[in-house]
């Protein structure tokens, strides 16, 4: 038992290696001088520990700009995506109106749509409401969503409904009561929705691509697509790029990282 | 009493209108009327960038299905899914298997093949370009140690969609890792007690016992990954470009070209089509398949 065990060790240490590879070549890379990386004598460490990589990225390069412009439109697409999924997923879970079951299971229903099917006309939509390099444009198809209304109204549902029933004989309104019953009651199912939304958002890459032309306006996914379009490429630039790119995520990650995997276990129903 | 309830009843229904309102308004304007416009745009001549268009029927779906790059774009997202999906399903499983042991580590493990799911795919492409970089990136450099040649990874047409393919893997085997995790954890202990003390190998475990209690997940995990694979676009754009020759052109990147680069609007809108049934018909053989477990 204890060799087998030794076993799996060894093939699951060797397997993480290649996987961890890619990050640390980016991040030992970064951290390399301009023409140091071209040559034929690769070596993992750089010489010495320079930041003109990083430099180079934050002032020669826009990336200042683009990565306060991922963060204010992460802000606001999860802030807005926690609002009305918890408005909306608790609409379907405890309140009675006609038309309730139809419009939830069009919200399902919706769900296996793909991004791509519905992107052209949204351009348009867009492009004719001028919001076109806009946070607005940025930001406005993604602050509801039918996942987010279909998982707060799960989670809802699983809540016992007694002390809902309290407060209202207390004579709370509705809303009173999802504030100040329910709402304190979901940071569990709330930070799951945040993270997921936060990363989609952070890491989206399609839409900015397509509803922004001028570049102040450009998400750092975008800024560092176009990167690669450069003849001769500035290799630990473009890595202390990505470094800053993944640099939000990968921390989140680490910090929360069970509640990640689990919120994108659920998630295994979008994709 | 009567009239309370009644009362009740309308404040019910107000509050859950003013609920629903904000994410109704988001969710019609972004999904449900862009989905059926775009299919209504798929039988028009359209200019993305000016409104008039004319109507020509079918013929934009009948110049798609004959168009040569589009059946090339078909083509290599088949090439692509069914580099992707077997391998990565199969890696994936091994490596929850293992995970599934009482081990050192194991949270460090688990989250060493799960941070490439967390990361933005342009980073990730970018960073593998430049490991795959013929003449001073990491792979070809690795390979030269070992007195092997590597060949122009990106710029070669014979392996542009090999290294898309090995990136994609590596970029979701954590997602899958973690489906099956969680179903590992639904098979009974017993079960294995009872295998151990019939003396059954692992190997024999794998094949007669996990596999078969796993249908459901592995069933669940192919059927994602092949309508992820469908919708591959970012690292193609940002390693490829759908080049060399057109060799990693697939379906989304070729929506893209003609919508946004070349403003055909009316003929993409038919490929977001085409794409959006293929998805559908996916969709319907995984609920098919989650409803038969339950």
């Amino acid at each position: 038992m204890q060799a087998q065990r030794l076993v799996i060790f060894f093939v699951l240490f060797t397997f993480a290696i290649f996987m961890l590879m890619p990050f640390a070549w980016m991040v030992l890379s970064s951290f390399k001088e301009a023409d140091e990386v071209f040559t034929y004598d690769m070596t993992w460490l750089p010489s010495t520990i320079s930041f003109s990589g990083y430099y180079r990225a934050l002032t020669e390069q826009p990336f200042l700009k683009y990565g306060l412009n991922s963060v204010l439109v992460s802000l606001i697409i999860t802030a807005a995506q926690l609002t009305t999924s918890a408005l909306a997923g608790y609409a379907f879970a405890r309140l009675n109106f006609p038309g309730r079951n139809l419009i939830f299971m069009v919200y399902l229903s919706a769900m296996m749509i793909p991004s791509q099917a519905t992107v052209i006309p949204s351009y348009i939509l867009i492009r004719k409401m001028g919001l076109i390099d806009s946070y607005a444009g940025l930001t406005l198809p993604f602050l509801a969503g039918p996942f987010g209304a279909f998982m707060m109204r799960q989670f809802f549902l699983s809540m016992p409904e007694s002390l809902e029933e309290a407060g209202i004989i207390d004579g709370c309104s509705r809303f009173q009561v999802l504030c100040k019953i329910v709402l304190p009651l979901s940071k569990p199912a709330l930070a799951s929705l945040a993270l997921f939304t936060f990363m989609g958002a952070w890491n989206d890459f399609m839409w900015p691509l397509i509803i922004i032309n001028r570049d102040a306006m450009r998400t750092l996914q975008v800024g560092l697509s176009l990167m690669r379009a450069d003849l001769y490429p500035d290799w630990p630039m473009m890595m202390a790029a990505s470094v800053m790119a993944t640099l939000p995520i990968i921390i989140a990650f680490l910090l929360a990282q069970k509640q990640f995997i689990q919120s994108l276990a659920f998630t295994g129903v979008k994709y | 009493m009567h009239s309370r309830w009644k009362r009740l009843g309308n404040e019910q229904t107000r509050t859950a209108l003013l609920a629903l309102i904000p994410s109704f308004v988001i969710f019609c304007a972004f999904t449900i009327y862009p989905i059926f416009c775009s299919l209504y745009l798929s039988f028009f001549n359209a200019s993305l960038l000016s409104s008039t268009r004319t109507y020509v029927g079918f013929n934009n779906y009948i110049n798609l299905l004959q168009n040569p790059t589009f059946q090339k774009a078909v083509k290599n997202t088949v090439h692509y899914t069914i580099g992707v999906v077997p391998i990565g399903i199969a890696l994936s499983l091994c490596i929850a298997v293992l995970l599934n042991n009482k081990l050192r580590f194991r949270d460090f493990f688990r989250a060493a093949f799960f941070a490439p799911v967390v990361t933005s795919m342009v980073a990730v492409s970018i960073v593998w370009t430049w490991m795959l970089e013929p003449n001073y990136g990491l792979v070809n450099s690795l390979l030269a140690k070992l007195g092997i040649a590597g060949p122009g990874w990106l710029t070669d047409p014979a392996w542009a969609m090999t290294s898309v393919i090995l990136l994609s893997i590596w970029k979701n085997l954590g997602f899958n890792m973690v489906i099956f995790l969680a179903g590992l954890q639904n098979i009974p202990a017993e079960v294995n007690e009872s295998a151990d003390l019939d003396g059954v190998t692992s190997f024999q475990r794998l094949r007669y016992i996990t596999i078969p209690m796993m249908r459901g997940p592995i069933g669940f995990a192919t059927i994602v990954s092949m309508i992820k694979s469908m919708q591959v676009f970012g690292q193609i754009y940002v390693m490829t470009g759908g080049g060399p020759a057109n060799s990693t052109m697939v379906v989304v990147y070729y929506l893209y070209q003609q919508a946004f680069e070349f403003y055909r609007s009316g003929y993409a809108s038919a490929v977001a089509w085409v794409l959006f049934v293929a998805i559908l018909v996916l969709t319907l053989v995984q609920n098919r398949l989650i409803k038969s477990q339950t």
